[in-house]
């Protein structure tokens, strides 16, 4: 089985996989990193939201031949360090309910942020519009993001 | 509450080893059913089974026994307010225990609105006990009175010497007490809560937002190995054969298992078919695509729902069975001076929780665990036992937190695969459900229809309520026996409406289920609030009434009800002002009757279910495209008290986007007996740009608790429709609105 290599989290990691295992596998399977979600598998409700080189990328969707050499975020790694921005937002709006696209939220969110620091609410819809939170907590996801926008 | 309550201290030999704790303090309650006390059991035997919420260890920390599942609703979070609030805990000193299925906690199952309003009694006792005792250890060590003493956030406290004793160093103490009557432990009141009935963060929200909490899809075990099935499209379809040499031969592949056929009385038995073992997910999906699986259709494989749509109307043509009768409806429409007659259909939804089913399964020494995303791990035990040949108590099921349920995961269909997978496999298996899966294979919503003929009189006043309905009934999944139409306990729910209605009928069209019926957030309200909500504001336009002058009309006591014994959920003596009172705040929030942009207006509606009242008035504005868009919403709830009130607060405004992602554009078809919708792509649930901000208005008295997480949905959708018809003068009868609107 060929071999892949990548940064995850910031640490550098290769891979036993088949070329088209999606990156969600393996790094739910293959590496245990269970906090980027399952969903659709077909890039349609964003729960399984990653970043790749800094970009927001539904892991499901993405081969992990194709991240060969790239900075792969997820969750886990968003803020080693202790909780960021955000993630202080997410928890002081109490946005989740079930919790379970809520990475994907914050992932989403977290791209959005990196480049657009003062996004309008339609900007916001626009970088969310592919996350489904099926528990209805659109609002408070909003209120989060211009909580730290506000922020600054 | 009708229930009996019984408090024992639990003796440290037996418990405090099953608990797994070192020692400590154990006190367990437990709801014992009037029913059973008057079928003979003595009190002296309820006791010895009691059920166990509480338990404090030689460290002091409390352990808190949440024994419902948390699937997004917050009850770890709210039943642990109770817990901590009455034992006087400090908050950062409780330890919640997840559910596991255990006939000891009483029912587990967490449906129907009903943890917080069914165990907050037996919350509050068995941590006032504890409370109680730990003061009497205290009062005990410093020789006074126990007036003299107070528990205070995890401290005991000497009210003449301001001395204190941390809960650790009482723990021992009293657990050697004999534990207090019932009667002789003081409740705190309204007053001195301090968690009871104030906001508090989910406990799980940080876990949340740095990605570290588990469910069931996320398991791991040592050695566990990854599955996934395919099953027959149509419900009682049979495996005819597939290519295991083709599955074996992809990478990662370990085996290939049929499961078995399902039986007459579908239940929550497993649909049959044939499964993929692997070393990793993507190996099991390529597995299960080699295996080109073919199926011989079964009874249901016709199954068409524009065919059966027909069908249902042609029940209702027929008339259907009386379920409910008040007054006489024929008599009161044949002297009536106007008739109105409409007719109203919802498909199929489908409950779509974010995590498809998944359980993972283990056995260890011939013992079975089963970690799992279900609704009532009980359920999982009595569903699963059968097939594995080992007794329900004798299965571990632990209650993983769930990625959203809303009715889906009380059917633990996909924990029996995950059981036998294991047994065959002899290691554990992860056995997760794709959304593809979870489509295909759901325990659907009913596809509903209702014809409703009202008599007005001259006044414009409703004299008679005729309201027919036909829809396949749930109770062939809840009990396993077919069911040929809706039952009276489905369909009632308009009679428990607190309505001046002196003259109602309801009756039931034939029905028979052609796929598995089950129950969706809000059951059968859904249709209902949808049919009544919309009737009403008909009423109003067809009388030139302001639908809000029609509906305040209506809050009312049917006349025959009262003075005596009420039938089965029909209402009480308050539920009429209680249903008004949340119908004009919402009407009030919204400033309804304002001046409003073109083609934009206000609808509303209420509801009593669960237990609770609740209002929408929703903010609606169509577009000269047909477009509808919600810009804002504000609701109401009377559940008496709202014991997490930031919770039921995020239920109300979750609710709002559920009830509008029926209304907007969620439906589910089958063609030849199999589900056409395939992902999120084609079955449609509201985005965050369909999703209004809500504004939520929480009452509080001294009725008894009611529901939170279901009542907040069946408003929403008569509230849309309503609101269409104020914008832009068109009435929507069938959901979801979809294209209907559209040039």
């Amino acid at each position: 089985m060929p071999e892949y290599s990548f940064r995850l989290n910031g640490e550098a990691t290769s891979v036993e996989a088949p070329e088209d295992m999606p990156l969600l596998w393996v790094l739910r399977d293959l590496l245990g990193l269970t906090g980027t979600k399952y969903g659709c598998g077909e890039n349609v409700c964003g729960s399984c939201t990653v970043h790749v080189d800094g970009r927001a990328v539904r892991a499901c969707s993405r081969r992990i031949s194709g991240v060969v050499g790239s900075e792969v975020t997820t969750i886990e790694g968003l803020s080693p360090d202790g909780l960021n921005a955000l993630q202080r937002a997410w928890i002081e709006e109490d946005v989740p309910q079930c919790g379970y696209c809520q990475s994907g939220q914050i992932m989403a969110a977290a791209a959005l942020l990196e480049s657009n620091s003062d996004p309008s609410d339609d900007e916001i819809e626009r970088a969310l519009a592919r996350n489904v939170c099926r528990c209805g907590t659109y609002q408070r996801i909003r209120n989060a993001v211009r909580r730290v926008a506000e922020e600054g | 509450m009708s229930d009996t309550m019984n408090v024992t201290n639990m003796s440290r030999r037996d418990l405090v080893k099953t608990l797994g704790l070192a020692g400590g303090f154990v006190l367990g309650t437990s709801i014992v059913p009037s029913s059973i006390r008057s079928l003979g059991a003595s009190p002296r035997r309820d006791r010895l089974e009691p059920s166990v919420y509480l338990a404090i260890d030689e460290e002091g920390t409390v352990h808190a026994y949440i024994h419902r599942v948390e699937m997004g609703q917050g009850v770890r979070t709210g039943l642990t307010q109770i817990l901590a609030d009455e034992v006087e805990a400090d908050w950062d000193r409780i330890h919640v225990v997840p559910a596991y299925g255990d006939t000891k906690f009483g029912s587990q199952n967490t449906d129907g609105s009903t943890s917080i309003r069914n165990f907050y009694d037996a919350f509050r006792t068995g941590a006032a006990t504890a409370r109680h005792m730990l003061e009497d250890a205290a009062a005990a060590r410093w020789g006074v009175d126990r007036a003299q003493v107070k528990a205070e956030n995890h401290l005991v406290r000497n009210v003449s010497t301001g001395a204190t004793l941390d809960y650790r160093e009482l723990v021992d103490d009293a657990a050697a007490l004999e534990v207090p009557a019932p009667d002789a432990v003081r409740l705190k009141t309204r007053a001195e809560h301090r968690y009871i009935g104030h906001p508090i963060t989910n406990i799980y929200s940080e876990q949340f937002a740095t990605g570290t909490s588990v469910f069931a899809q996320d398991v791991q075990r040592e050695g566990m190995l990854f599955a996934v099935a395919q099953r027959p499209p149509d419900v009682g379809g049979t495996l005819a054969g597939y290519d295991r040499d083709a599955a074996m031969a992809i990478e990662g592949v370990i085996d290939v298992v049929e499961l078995p056929e399902m039986r007459p009385g579908w239940g929550f038995q497993p649909l049959g078919g044939v499964a993929v073992i692997a070393e990793n997910t993507w190996a099991a999906l390529k597995g299960r695509d080699a295996l080109n699986a073919t199926f011989t259709p079964g009874p249901n494989a016709g199954y068409d729902t524009d065919e059966y749509e027909q069908s249902l109307w042609r029940a209702i043509d027929a008339g259907g069975t009386e379920t409910f009768t008040r007054g006489d409806v024929e008599a009161a429409l044949a002297s009536s001076s106007r008739r109105i007659s409409s007719d109203y259909f919802i498909p199929h939804q489908h409950h779509l929780p974010m995590e498809p089913p998944a359980a993972t399964a283990e056995w260890q020494d011939g013992k079975l665990s089963i970690w799992t995303c279900c609704q009532d791990p009980q359920a999982v035990q009595n569903t699963v036992a059968p097939y594995v040949g080992v007794e329900p108590a004798d299965i571990y099921v632990e209650a993983t937190l769930l990625g959203g349920a809303f009715g889906r995961k009380s059917k633990p269909d996909f924990a029996v695969e995950a059981a036998i997978l294991a047994q065959h496999a002899g290691r554990p298996v992860k056995l997760i459900w794709t959304r593809e899966d979870d489509l295909h294979h759901g325990f659907y919503h009913a596809i509903s229809a209702q014809r409703v003929e009202v008599g007005l009189d001259e006044a414009g006043r409703i004299t008679a309520w005729d309201h027919r309905a036909a829809y396949p009934s749930l109770m062939e999944t809840a009990t396993g026996n077919p069911t040929p139409a809706a039952t009276s306990f489905e369909v009632g729910l308009v009679m428990q409406q607190p309505f001046a209605l002196p003259n109602l009928r309801i009756r039931s069209g034939d029905a028979p289920a052609h796929v598995r019926v089950g129950w969706l957030r809000s059951v059968t309200s859904i249709q209902h609030a949808f049919a009544v909500g919309s009737m009403i504001d008909e009423i109003a336009v067809e009388t030139g009434r302001d639908p809000k002058d029609v509906w305040s009309e209506l809050f009312g006591m049917p006349p025959q009800v009262a003075g005596r014994e009420r039938a089965r959920g029909e209402p009480g003596p308050t539920d009429a002002e209680r249903l008004d009172a949340v119908y004009q705040r919402v009407a009030q929030m919204s400033e309804y009757g304002r001046e409003l942009p073109d083609r934009t207006g206000i609808g509303m509606a209420a509801w009593r279910s669960f237990g609770s009242f609740t209002a929408a008035a929703l903010e609606v504005h169509v577009d000269e495209d047909g477009n509808v868009h919600v810009p804002r919403a504000w609701t109401a709830i009377d559940c008496g008290l709202a014991v997490a009130p930031d919770r039921v607060r995020a239920q109300m405004e979750g609710a709002v986007v559920f009830g509008l992602s029926i209304a907007l554009m969620s439906e589910l078809t089958v063609k030849n007996g199999a589900v056409v919708e395939d992902n999120f792509d084609s079955y449609e649930v509201c985005r965050i740009s369909d999703a209004p901000d809500v504004q939520v208005s929480i009452f509080e008295n001294e009725h008894a608790l009611g529901g939170a997480g279901e009542p907040g949905v069946p408003p929403v959708a008569p509230a849309l429709t309503n609101g269409i018809y104020a914008a832009i003068g068109r009435r929507i009868k069938r959901l979801p609105v979809a294209d209907q609107l559209k040039a």
